[in-house]
């Protein structure tokens, strides 16, 4: 191997270890506290935050989905478990949509790593256009 | 010169923000080992597992790393991913977010590079919307809620995950 080809190696190599170097405090920190919620809040309590309101409910769905955090099958779970409950699939849809794209419990990580303007306006389009994926959603479904 | 050093502590504050972030998580640990002593073990191996689960997947994150810091250039990234790329943007943005693998945040590190490298917020952030598409899991939501509503669901977040990126940038203007 060409001396170069090492050199632009090895330059690749420490990039590649100080960006990921730079997100483990954090990462850490959020992790546990993740860990924490996840233990410490019985999955059961989220349905009472459900009114049955059809205009609230898919915001408070999203909104939810944005503080959980977790394997994506946990969201499916739980929707499928508010669905059986009689929470309406708009409610459910954003519910999961949200779940996998908004991270506020993320955010810490998201904002030393791409910046506090970044992250919040990130978020907060993630947030509204999943409660949209929902309306658009359920209307495709409604007509077909 | 004065940009260098404003640079540098901003970069300071960050790394100290981070290390007091997770001092303080830690210490809400501590309280939670005092009062609730068994439910603290639970969080313990909760977190344990969360960690052990995240290792393969940042061997696969360094590894893409690698190779776009060898093989890609800012030319390239700026050509397919920055201000004039359209159509091919938005498309490299919606495949690579569905077909990457893992958390969010796991991405962060290499976000970070593309931007620096040329890449728009646009497309950075509807990768990151279109994580929430997940291939691997598909079975498991078609089993739940049906083949109609999993696809309906799915091309519909695809479809607005570039609306997504453009309020990004949109909002990101406003604030500044």
């Amino acid at each position: 191997m060409k001396p170069k080809t090492i050199e632009r190696i090895k330059e690749a190599n420490r990039k590649s270890l100080k960006g990921l170097a730079e997100m483990i405090p954090m990462l850490t920190g959020v992790l546990l506290l993740i860990s924490m919620f996840d233990v410490l809040v019985p999955k059961e309590a989220y349905i009472h935050l459900f009114s049955g309101n059809y205009i609230t409910d898919p915001l408070v769905g999203a909104l939810l989905g944005s503080v959980l955090a977790g394997n994506p099958v946990t969201s499916y779970i739980l929707g499928k478990g508010f669905l059986i409950k009689g929470i309406s699939l708009v409610a459910v849809t954003a519910f999961i949509a949200a779940w996998t794209t908004v991270g506020l419990l993320i955010y810490p990580v998201e904002s030393a790593m791409l910046g506090k303007k970044f992250a919040i306006a990130r978020n907060v389009s993630a947030f509204i256009i999943s409660i949209i994926v929902a309306i658009i959603t359920v209307a495709i479904i409604r007509i077909f | 010169m004065r940009e260098n050093n404003k640079n540098q502590m901003r970069k300071k504050k960050n790394s100290k923000g981070r290390l007091y972030f997770l001092i303080l998580v830690v210490l809400l640990y501590l309280v939670l080992i005092q009062f609730f002593p068994n439910k603290s073990m639970v969080v313990l191996k909760f977190f344990i597992k969360l960690l052990l689960r995240l290792i393969p997947i940042f061997i696969f994150v360094y590894a893409i790393m690698l190779l776009i810091y060898y093989f890609i250039n800012k030319e390239f990234l700026r050509k397919y991913m920055g201000e004039e790329s359209g159509l091919k943007g938005w498309l490299i943005a919606i495949i690579a977010g569905i077909i990457s693998t893992g958390p969010m945040y796991v991405w962060y590190p290499l976000m970070k590079e593309l931007r620096k490298n040329g890449v728009k917020d646009r497309y950075l952030a509807t990768f990151l919307y279109n994580r929430g598409i997940k291939p691997a899991w598909l079975p498991l939501l078609i089993f739940y809620f049906g083949w109609f509503y999993s696809l309906t669901l799915l091309t519909v977040m695809a479809v607005l995950s570039i609306l997504q990126g453009l309020m990004t940038e949109r909002i990101i203007k406003v604030m500044k």
